[in-house]
């Protein structure tokens, strides 16, 4: 049985009620509750809450003021996101519409401190009232003082109210240089794998029996645990799959008892869901439409597996140019493009560079000057220099797979950057038969 | 009267005990609550306490500027200047209390509070002034050419009848640091000039923890400032640290209930002597000599104290310590997936090899794959997209930063970054992993290098074998 919590000043059946709702944070709840304290003693001004996505900040949170019905307003800083929202919708919580209409036009902090103080002597706190804001961080790029004036605002409006932020950033990044008033610090820790379990089991399927959801959801734990701890996440990929894992049970190619069978059937299908659902290149609606039509399944994958543009064929030779002369140092650029480079020894060649690839520092800025030479040593046919392929340069840098560098103003010499990956620039030398490894330096 | 059917307020349920406590018989539950409502006033509302504890001389120095104006009208202007957390408002309220004690003063003096935070500029704050001198109607639809203008209408009308006096107008300008940043610094310019010349008595009291505050004003307002300074640089021993705990953590003796006071108040004596309890303070008192570092840690211990608790224990106040003293680093890595983890290992052995450059996605890649190569039998091959992922999601909080934010044109894979750890919130939180790891699997494999559990991580080849021991 979970421990139960208690605090006085509370009915007894409502904590009973919440402590089942509140599965697994029981520790966090009763810590929270405990320093809330009765509704009527005061409680700590402000109170900062943290730990990972996912790991109950706010449902705690919430569903402790909620169901004690305790005087609060809760919002997240997404919503309110200039302070002008923040200030109308805590006092639209706490005291009413009216109290939000005395608020004037583009509010100030002191707007704010000015009508809360007036509500206030209106109606005296009996109860600590509570400002929730969720995903705090945003705080920070508002108005440098709202920080530290929501940190004391018990200070500030002289009432007993208690101020909770929920983040998932330390506090250290948060304290203004000047340091202010420092809340008190709450973390709410990572669910452990078997509490992950008891908490996913919860939403078994009804005509399956709970024993075969738990083991499917060992199965998905298994694959996806040592990737992601995020419970959202994870409930998600438990909802999309479920289907897939049932399948053979429903043909009956085999019984519940089966968990070996069934493990082989579905933990390919797994880690292919890693690789389209997790990282968000295909939608829920588009897997669930792959799993209907078996077949094609093994052949569709994510986005990334076939992300290629069509580009006209000078523009392909132009961004081959630009690959090779952002990870080619310059002075090599004779040895791979001259017949006739002299004798160089391949040894020395290659020992008077430094170990550290250049597919690892990433692509170097060059000149337009140097591309064009490349570009007319790698094309096969005699090209003139049109205005036809320069337009083209920048329709690359329109389509970001060149980036220019420095100022737009500077005409003579523009200097860019080739902005695309290995593997795309392998798949575009590929449709012009071009074997761009024998002219990388890299890979020499 | 029927006080059961409805929730009693709480001085009722005050009187009711002090009945019932000569019979000696009110409920444990009524004690612990009402400790709770006294100590939570103390700890989390700022009560002002009855004499500002260590302070006696500034006190004093403060007092008499008050009451020079108050009482005699003279201008003046002062600086509060201490850390934050050390009693400045603490020790300017508990003086102003004292002199609206007096009855003559009560009447004549007026209070205008400011605090940087709230009036961020200086048409905010001349407002906030009009109010709190609640001279609105007076003020009503008049334009007024400038700052000064205004102002000096707001203090000419506070003449009363009698010409020749006017009511001495306290102002008290919070985190006065922040002032020094409006435009002009045209409100602290106005005021000091009245509190210089021979006008409306006006004293100018600012709060602020900057030591170097008068390096921020400009030059006219400087030179208006009577460079009067109180610093409160705290000058506590140990011993009255000791004893403030002592005194914060005790009854009074007007509580309801006396046994139970008594038996609270030996428990404190009797905490105070304490050994570990001795031992919390010091670390404390080395760290931060303010109380209201004190005061949280207490409150931590307090809010433990239950019906079936009812005394504070030092179990309580170590738990409340350790609460209070955690890394939160340490603690959000603890949430860290396995592979998100091993990415920070391996950017933690570039930092070890190139001496804390900043590295990109692509070098930390590089070096996650080569951890994987040793030990390839027992790893999962994760795809570049999904260790991307889990690289950002470090980038999300916080714990790796861009070393230029300003360049968007980089692609991500090879945007520089660096890492925000250090050792210290490294070590422990990796034993704990490979201890819960070694209960979760027993691998043979990790009891072979059991040697390596307790070694550092000073050493990149300990370091890279524990990466891939966590993988297994």
């Amino acid at each position: 049985m979970p421990a139960v919590l208690q605090c006085p000043g509370y009915p007894e059946a409502k904590l009973r009620c919440l402590a089942e709702s509140l599965q697994c944070r029981e520790v966090q709840a009763s810590t929270l509750l405990a320093l809330m304290g009765e509704p009527q003693q005061y409680s700590y001004p402000s109170v900062f809450i943290y730990g990972h996505r996912a790991t109950g900040k706010s449902h705690v949170v919430l569903a402790l003021l909620t169901e004690l019905e305790l005087p609060h307003a809760a919002m997240s800083c997404v919503e309110c996101f200039s302070r002008g929202l923040l200030f109308e919708q805590v006092l639209m919580a706490l005291f009413g519409p009216e109290a939000a209409a005395l608020l004037p036009r583009c509010a100030s902090f002191s707007d704010f401190v000015r009508v809360y103080r007036q509500m206030c002597a209106q109606e005296p706190a009996d109860q600590t009232r509570y400002i929730v804001l969720e995903r705090a961080e945003l705080l920070r790029n508002m108005e440098a003082n709202l920080l530290p004036g929501l940190l004391r605002l018990q200070e500030l409006v002289d009432d007993n109210v208690t101020v909770i932020l929920l983040s998932e950033i330390v506090w250290d990044k948060f304290r203004p240089s000047t340091g202010c008033f420092e809340p008190l610090l709450l973390h709410f820790p990572d669910y452990t794998k078997a509490e992950l379990q008891q908490i996913l089991s919860r939403h078994s399927h009804p005509s399956y029996t709970p024993e075969l959801y738990s083991s499917y959801i060992n199965i998905l734990l298994g694959v996806f645990y040592s990737v992601c701890r995020d419970l959202r996440e994870l409930r998600h990929l438990a909802a999309l799959n479920f289907t897939k894992f049932c399948e053979p049970l429903e043909k009956g190619e085999a019984q519940e008892s089966d968990t070996h069978k069934l493990w082989r059937r579905v933990e390919p299908h797994l880690k292919r869901a890693m690789q389209t659902v997790y990282l968000r290149e295909v939608s829920s609606v588009q897997w669930e439409q792959q799993q209907m039509d078996e077949k094609e399944a093994t052949a569709l994958r994510g986005l990334s597996a076939h992300a290629h543009v069509e580009l006209p064929y000078y523009s392909k030779f132009l961004l081959i140019a630009a690959y090779l002369a952002s990870y080619n140092p310059a002075r090599t650029d004779r040895r791979f493009f001259l017949k006739h480079h002299g004798k160089i020894k391949k040894t020395n060649f290659l020992k008077k560079h430094e170990k550290t690839s250049n597919h690892l520092l990433g692509p170097k800025p060059f000149p337009l000057d140097r591309l064009l030479a490349i570009f007319y040593s790698v094309v096969d046919s005699r090209v003139a220099p049109t205005a036809s392929i320069f337009s083209q340069i920048s329709s690359l840098v329109t389509l970001q797979l060149l980036t220019h560098i420095g100022h737009d103003d500077q005409l003579d010499t523009p200097k860019y950057k080739c902005a695309v990956s290995l593997d795309f620039i392998f798949a575009i030398s590929r449709t012009v038969n071009f074997d761009i490894v024998r002219y990388l330096y890299d890979f020499l | 009267m029927d006080f059961v059917s409805q929730p009693l307020p709480v001085s009722v349920n005050y009187m009711m005990s002090k009945h019932k406590s000569g019979a000696n018989c009110s409920a444990a539950g009524e004690c612990v609550s009402e400790v709770q409502r006294i100590l939570r006033e103390r700890f989390c509302h700022q009560r002002l306490p009855d004499k500002p504890m260590g302070l006696e001389s500034q006190y004093k120095h403060l007092l008499e500027l008050l009451r020079r104006t108050a009482v005699h009208g003279e201008s003046n202007s002062v600086l509060i200047v201490g850390p934050r957390g050390a009693g400045k408002t603490m020790l300017l309220s508990c003086a102003l209390r004292e002199l609206l004690d007096l009855q003559e003063v009560k009447k004549n003096v007026l209070l205008v509070q400011l605090s940087g935070l709230l009036q961020t500029d200086d048409r905010i704050a001349l407002r906030e002034i009009t109010r709190q001198l609640h001279l609105e109607n007076v003020v009503g639809d008049r334009v007024f050419g400038s700052f000064a203008e205004n102002l000096v209408f707001l203090l000419e009308a506070l003449k009363k009848g009698d010409k020749s006096s006017s009511r001495p107008v306290f102002f008290i300008l919070e985190e006065f640091d922040l002032f020094a940043h409006h435009k002009n610094q045209t409100l602290l310019y106005n005021l000091l000039d009245v509190s210089q010349s021979a006008q409306t008595p006006v004293t100018v009291v600012g709060l602020t923890c900057r030591l170097d505050v008068l390096e921020l004003l400009e030059k006219r307002v400087k030179s208006r400032f009577s460079h009067r300074q109180i610093h409160l640089l705290s000058s506590l021993s140990f011993c009255q640290y000791r004893d403030a705990f002592r005194s914060k953590l005790s009854l009074p003796d007007d509580f309801p209930d006396s046994k139970f006071s008594q038996d609270w108040n030996v428990s404190i004596l009797k905490l105070c002597e304490d050994k570990s309890v001795d031992e919390i303070l010091r670390k404390h008192f080395n760290s931060s000599t303010d109380f209201r570092s004190l005061h949280l840690l207490l409150l931590l211990a307090v809010s433990r104290v239950s019906v079936s608790n009812p005394t504070l224990r030092a179990a309580d106040i170590l738990e409340a310590s350790r609460m209070s003293n955690a890394d939160t680093k340490a603690n959000i890595l603890h949430g860290l997936s396995i592979l998100e983890l091993c990415l920070i290992i391996a950017m933690k052995h570039l930092n070890d090899t190139y001496e804390g450059e900043p590295f990109n996605f692509q070098m930390v890649h590089n070096e996650f794959k080569k951890f994987i190569q040793r030990k390839s039998h027992s790893i999962h091959n994760f795809e570049q997209p999904v260790v991307l992922k889990a690289f950002e999601h470090l980038l999300q909080l916080e714990l790796i930063r861009p070393v230029d934010a300003g360049v968007c044109k980089v692609q991500r894979e090879y945007q520089l970054m660096c890492l925000m750890l250090d050792q210290t919130q490294f070590r422990p939180q990796w034993r704990a992993r490979s201890g819960q790891l070694m209960q979760e699997k027993s691998d043979e494999m990790w009891q072979g290098d059991e040697n390596t559990k307790g070694m550092t991580l000073q050493n990149s080849a300990t370091l890279s074998t524990l990466a891939c021991l966590s993988l297994a």
